[in-house]
């Protein structure tokens, strides 16, 4: 598919998913630039009814319609595209049954409202749907339209549910053709060109939540892909030099000596000043050294699933456009598209 | 970078007030509304009350360390409490809390017949305002049973603090809406006419449904629809007496927010809404607040000294720590600016701030700390950790 060797060829469907407010819909849009590199054509889907994309790319809300919002490095399109339930259950019941006005007579009916909340199984399998339908469309030439799409996914909690939609909608629907619909996407959902990619962060719970939620997509036969770990920050002292400062042996004269050195105790009594003020930076020390101590071990945690892991840098300032290209740069290098 | 206008939000006063006998803590998720409410808690039980906190979703080591470790639905005496008062804890079931309503709503016949259905399965495990509704419900529950002089809620981690609040009306709306109205007018129809024009259009859905779905979902469907609007009456009942409780002079709702900008705009909503619904506010606890003792050092100063040794390749070690205090500072300065933008806009809104720990909270020892801090007015300046 491409001259580069990245973690992820031959995978069509990338799913983003991960606790709430870690990065899903931030990493979901800078994966899909990343993998729209160098002339190529990706898909990204929300289906939260969020309007999160938009946010993003900061444009005005989006249509449920796939439209070309933004250009990837090195050419290439990135194609994007909101799916509404209702609009999708339209869709579905004009292209199996021909019945778009029935549909839209349900519709006003409260119908499909009822159904899509009493059974969020059937909401799943419409969009889930929506989405595989695009991950296997073909063009006149036979190939794929979509070189990958790229799934802005419900938080860990959901996922497994969200992907297994056979199981869910079984309990409700036992035969018949939606049973049959369900069926098709689950075998999508469930096949070697999908991936479901989790982002964490450095912090106890994210990454509880994203070793259950692998262990739980395991078991449910889908296959887990790389772990996003968001918002890092680089180091700024030796590890000795940490862990020193966690055990209260943090060298406070030679900081001292320092401050005094770049003219950081300047006035009056210039030691007492400069012991004082490294004093209290030793105590933000210490503070920093806990808890780079919690992140290392949350790094080793994540080791233990045994899936890629990639960083991606906190960017102080916020995402905004450039940013994303800047998280989508680190994705590339680190080989995960 | 300290909260200059805002009136100070004395959490102590707040729990040594036999008047007070509910706290919700609600905000935005991942903001440490749960943390808070264990930790209000234990403070609170120590200080001499007995105390229920009735949790939606405690991080697994803060469960375990509060004995939490099976959910059964009943509050479960803490372990390591010093001090006179007894605390309580228990996790939200949210599935059993509504199947208990159903119990105690229908007659047996009835109840077995919807909880066995497959349609009332999905909406009590996962309706997308059902944690809410339940965790309100078991809020009217244990007020109830007054067996404790001290309530205090958790909120389930929705993404909109709102959500508490709205659940159980849109619980409502969707059992009153057309459809539900539709499926059930057959069986309670009074007027004929109304009868045969629900009935025309019955049987336009009946039939794609039947199509799409296949005929058994459709039983079921009306089977479990039909069954629940025999319960609906009493359902209500109770939702709106928890509504009252909820307004009741006792309760005394805390908005956790983050210094952060979704979080602080996700409080400010909810403190709109709360006025509108007359619910009585305490205050708003920021938590996760960074904090530096040291600054007397600007960012802008470090910043310049840091280059400065690293342009001269001196002092290595004081150039990153430099660089440290630089960040810390400029993160203190954002977050200020975060909470200046509510201090504005809401300035009589009592206020605290607890520092962002360098650790994760999961025992009593953390817990303790943090109602520590929850307790200490706001100050300019503390260390951290
Ligand atoms: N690497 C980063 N550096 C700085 N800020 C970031 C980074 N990644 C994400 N953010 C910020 O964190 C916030 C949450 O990100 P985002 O909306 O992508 O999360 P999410 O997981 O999709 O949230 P939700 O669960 O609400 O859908 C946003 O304000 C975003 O700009
Ligand atoms: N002041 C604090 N300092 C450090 N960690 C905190 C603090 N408050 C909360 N946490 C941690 O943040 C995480 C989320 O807190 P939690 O109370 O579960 O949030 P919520 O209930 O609002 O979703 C937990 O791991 C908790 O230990
Ligand atoms: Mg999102
Ligand atoms: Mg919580």
């Amino acid at each position: 598919m491409s001259a580069r060797d990245t973690d992820w060829d031959g995978v069509r469907l990338h799913v983003v998913t991960g606790k709430g407010g870690t990065g899903k819909t931030t990493v979901a849009a800078a994966l899909a630039l990343a993998l729209a590199a160098e002339g190529r054509k990706v898909l990204l889907v929300e289906v939260e009814g969020r309007q999160g994309i938009a946010q993003v790319f900061d444009l005005p809300p989006l249509p449920y319609e796939e439209r070309k919002i933004a250009v990837a490095p090195g050419g290439g399109d990135v194609f994007a595209l909101a799916v509404d339930p209702e609009e999708a259950m339209l869709e579905y019941l004009e292209m199996f049954y021909g019945m778009r006005r029935a549909g839209k007579a349900l519709t006003k009916m409260g119908v499909v409202d009822f159904a899509t909340t009493i059974a969020p199984g059937l909401r799943d399998v419409l969009v889930t749907g929506k989405t595989s339908e695009a991950v296997r469309r073909r063009g006149k030439n036979g190939r794929r339209v979509y070189d990958a799409v790229v799934l802005d996914a419900p938080p860990t909690g959901r996922i497994a549910r969200f992907l297994n939609v056979t199981s869910e909608v079984a309990g409700l629907a036992r035969l018949g053709p939606i049973k049959n619909h369900a069926d098709l996407v689950r075998g999508v959902m469930a096949s070697p060109e999908t991936r479901v990619h989790f982002v964490t962060l450095l912090e106890e719970m994210p990454v509880q939540e994203t070793l259950d939620g692998i262990a739980e997509l395991r078991e449910a036969r889908l296959r887990p892909g790389g772990i996003f770990i968001n918002m890092t920050r680089p180091p700024l002292f030796a590890k000795a030099t940490l862990d020193a400062a966690a055990k209260g042996h943090f060298d406070a004269a030679e900081l001292a000596l320092g401050l005094k050195a770049v003219g950081l105790a300047d006035s009056g009594n210039a030691s007492a000043m400069a012991e004082s003020l490294a004093e209290a930076l030793t105590a933000e020390v210490a503070d920093h050294a806990r808890r780079t101590a919690l992140e290392r071990r949350e790094r080793r945690t994540l080791a233990g699933a045994h899936l890629p892991r990639y960083e991606l840098p906190l960017l102080a300032d916020g995402v905004d456009l450039a940013g994303l290209y800047e998280l989508a740069e680190a994705i590339r290098a680190q080989g995960a598209a | 970078m300290s909260v200059k206008s805002a009136p100070v939000l004395h959490t102590d006063a707040i729990l040594a007030d036999p008047r007070t006998r509910i706290i919700v803590c609600c905000g935005a998720g991942g903001v440490g509304k749960t943390t808070t409410a264990a930790a209000l808690g234990l403070r609170a039980a120590e200080h001499g009350r007995s105390v229920v906190v009735l949790t939606v979703d405690p991080a697994r080591r803060l469960a375990q360390s509060m004995g939490l470790t099976h959910l059964d639905n009943v509050p479960r005496r803490v372990a390591g409490v010093d001090g006179p008062g007894e605390l309580h804890a228990m996790m939200l079931d949210m599935k059993r809390t509504f199947d208990e309503i159903i119990e105690a709503h229908a007659d047996p016949e009835r109840a077995k017949q919807i909880l066995s259905n497959p349609f009332y399965q999905s909406l009590s495990s996962s309706f997308s305002g059902t944690q809410e509704y339940m965790a309100m419900e078991k809020l009217g529950q244990l007020r109830r049973s007054d067996e404790w002089d001290l309530i205090i809620v958790d909120t389930p981690p929705s993404r909109s603090a709102l959500d508490f609040l709205d659940a159980p009306e849109r619980l409502g709306r969707f059992l009153d809406g057309r459809f539900i109205r539709l499926l059930t007018a057959p069986a309670k129809a009074g007027g004929r006419s109304a009868f045969k024009l629900l009935n025309a259009g019955f049987g336009l859905v009946a039939g794609v449904l039947t199509k799409v779905l296949g005929a058994n979902v459709l039983k079921d469907i009306q089977t479990f629809v039909s069954a629940l609007d025999a319960v609906f009456g009493g359902f209500r009942q109770r939702a709106d007496q928890t509504y009252q409780l909820l307004q009741a002079p006792g309760t005394a709702f805390l908005v956790v927010a983050a210094p952060e900008r979704d979080a602080m705009r996700e409080a400010s909503y909810f403190v709109e809404r709360l006025a509108e619904e007359r619910m009585p506010l305490a205050g708003l606890v920021v938590n996760r607040v960074h904090r530096t003792p040291a600054t007397s050092l600007s960012a802008a100063r470090s910043a310049a000294a840091a280059e400065e040794l690293e342009a001269r390749g001196e002092h290595e070690l004081t150039a990153a720590v430099l660089r440290l205090h630089t960040g810390r500072m400029q993160l203190a300065a954002r977050e200020a600016r975060e909470q200046e933008h509510f201090i504005s806009a809401h300035p009589t809104v009592p206020v605290t701030q607890v520092p962002a720990m360098a650790e994760d909270v999961h025992d009593l020892d953390g817990l303790r700390q943090i109602g520590e801090m929850l307790a200490e007015a706001p100050k300019g300046t503390r260390a951290v950790g």
